[in-house]
């Protein structure tokens, strides 16, 4: 106390700091009582039984097909929708950034218009579409391209169709951010020194825009592999994802031992997602707040 | 050349009229004037848009569920516009890796979340009520906003709060009356997407909200999973239409942010 007297700028400084951490306290305050405390009891649940240490609610990964069954089936749809939200997000976003600016932000609109639509009305709109006696069907069959309406929902394709879509939005956002960034004049050098348009292309710009293109297909993955809407209206009862799997376990099972176990593996999952990617690029590029 | 360009472009078309018609294609099923989901509509009428605002149930979820989205964009913009600056001005290295913790909201998967939030409110009594609903929401709006003011309060000249200060304000004076008219746009946006994602949050409220205070996004999502209502095409539609003219605002405020800037240089 004495010696921060003798020194102001020390004071200062430990004032500054204690201000810092009230204005930070309330944010910081509802995200730890909310979300990590209950993550860390999670974990905790999940190695406990009867008062007791355990690695039952491990060992059912192992034994019960339903757990890896579902786990392989969740990755596999995730891998789906992120190379197709490259396919599509790609040209979209190359197409945005090259337009002249009036232009640039009507192509950009129709992408943020279903990014704030909400996504159960997005699973709503897909189920009338993509349903036995639905628009597409009706089209399809009233052409006479088909004679017996396909079936397009209720199953693998119309969870992974809806996902994609709703999905879209967060590949072509930091493409198109990346793409903004990279100067016209490396082109065109390019262009200038004799490369045709592909060559350049794959040389210079598809370089320049991967880190863009990571951030997106990190968001991407990670939202599949914890997408519930979509899966649960869409997939029929066929389409079982993991974050069904948690949730029946405690609403239709009341097992939280379980549903525990499956919570951790997937945070364990999400969080090596993040940790491969951040070799790549850093986390805050990721996420958007640099 | 010329060919690539205009597959490219074609292309391009096509992948955005996908993205537009889902949204777009509810708007004339909400006026149908048959019972079952046919395109195009066989009759007009605004039944469904009766049956929704006739509902006292619905009406009671749609009550819920502005008051829960209103209260909580107002708190975590508060709370996130001052987590924001913290971390914005800070020096020490820990503060800093804070800022990991405060999206992590964005990076647990919802259901997981959902399972947390349930537990905690199941032992402090907060299952079903309001303030458990708002304070959930709170929580899964900060990410947005304080992502979306720090990136504001990086374009802001710092030295100007440093000036004001030895004019003679406090702190407190010189953030409302320097620093804030400045990242203003950047604490709308944060805002907006705040609100917008605790209207559309549907998941947290399956789990938590109940009774009385059932939002509309867990009504329709019970709904949907028994039966395709032609409700659900008026309320979606209603909810398009909000979420239209939130972007139309967002669009505006970006606008402004840059003419400010402009302004400025």
């Amino acid at each position: 106390m004495a010696q921060s007297i003798r020194n102001p700028a020390e004071l200062h400084e430990r004032r500054e700091q204690r201000l810092m951490m009230i204005l930070l306290a309330p944010a910081l305050l509802v995200i730890t009582v909310l979300l990590v405390l209950p993550l860390l009891w999670l974990a905790w649940q999940s190695i406990r039984q009867d008062g007791g240490f355990t690695l039952a609610h491990y060992e059912r990964f192992l034994t019960d097909s339903v757990y890896w069954v579902t786990f392989l089936q969740t990755f596999r749809i995730a891998v789906t929708v992120t190379l197709m939200t490259v396919i599509l997000g790609y040209p979209v976003a190359y197409v945005a950034a090259g337009l002249p600016q009036r232009w640039s932000i009507l192509v950009l609109a129709m992408v943020l218009l279903p990014f704030w639509t909400s996504v159960l009305v997005r699973a709503y709109a897909w189920l009338i579409l993509l349903q036995r006696n639905g628009i597409i069907n009706s089209v399809l069959t009233g052409s006479g391209l088909i004679d017996e309406p396909l079936r397009l929902v209720n199953n693998e394709f119309g969870t992974v169709m809806a996902t994609i879509h709703i999905l879209l939005p967060f590949m072509v956002l930091p493409l198109y951010a990346t793409m903004k960034k990279i100067p016209g004049e490396l082109t065109m050098a390019g262009a200038s020194l004799g490369g045709s348009p592909l060559h350049v292309f794959l040389r210079v710009f598809l370089p320049l825009s991967l880190p863009g293109m990571i951030a997106g297909m990190v968001l991407v993955f990670v939202l599949t592999l914890g997408f519930y809407i979509t899966p649960e209206l869409l997939g029929g009862g066929r389409t079982y994802m993991v974050s069904m799997l948690v949730s029946r376990n405690i609403e239709v099972y009341n097992e939280w031992g379980a549903a525990s176990s499956i919570s951790v593996v997937l945070m364990v999952c999400v969080f090596l997602v993040f940790r491969l990617a951040s070799l790549l690029i850093p986390f805050e590029r990721i996420m958007g707040t640099r | 050349m010329n060919r690539s360009k205009f597959l490219l472009y074609g292309f391009v078309a096509l992948i955005l009229a996908w993205l537009m018609i889902p949204v777009l294609i509810i708007l004339p099923m909400s006026f149908s004037g048959a019972r079952f989901l046919a395109f195009p509509p066989p009759s007009w009428s605004l039944r469904w848009y009766e049956s929704y605002l006739g509902s006292a149930a619905w009406m009671q979820a749609t009550r819920v569920s502005l008051t829960v989205a209103v209260c909580s964009a107002f708190i975590s913009t508060i709370f996130g516009t001052a987590a924001a600056y913290a971390l914005n001005l800070t020096q020490s290295r820990l503060v800093r890796s804070l800022q990991a913790l405060l999206l992590l909201p964005l990076i647990v998967p919802i259901v997981i979340t959902a399972v947390g939030i349930f537990l905690v409110y199941a032992q402090v009594g907060l299952l079903a009520s309001m303030t458990g609903l708002i304070l959930a929401n709170v929580m899964l709006g900060l990410p947005y906003v304080v992502t979306s003011v720090l990136v504001g309060l990086r374009k802001f000249d710092h030295t100007q709060e440093m000036v004001s200060r030895s004019l003679g304000m406090n702190r407190w004076r010189t953030f409302f009356a320097v620093t804030l008219p400045q990242i203003r746009p950047s604490v709308i946006s944060g805002m907006l997407f705040a609100f917008i994602s605790a209207i559309d949050e549907t998941v947290v409220a399956l789990f938590i909200s109940g009774g009385e205070n059932q939002t509309l996004t867990k009504k329709m999502f019970t709904a949907l999973r028994d039966e395709i209502d032609p409700t659900i095409a008026s309320i979606s539609s209603l909810l398009t239409t909000v979420s239209f003219i939130l972007l139309m605002l967002a669009a505006l405020n970006a606008r402004n942010t840059e003419r400010s800037q402009g302004r400025a240089t």
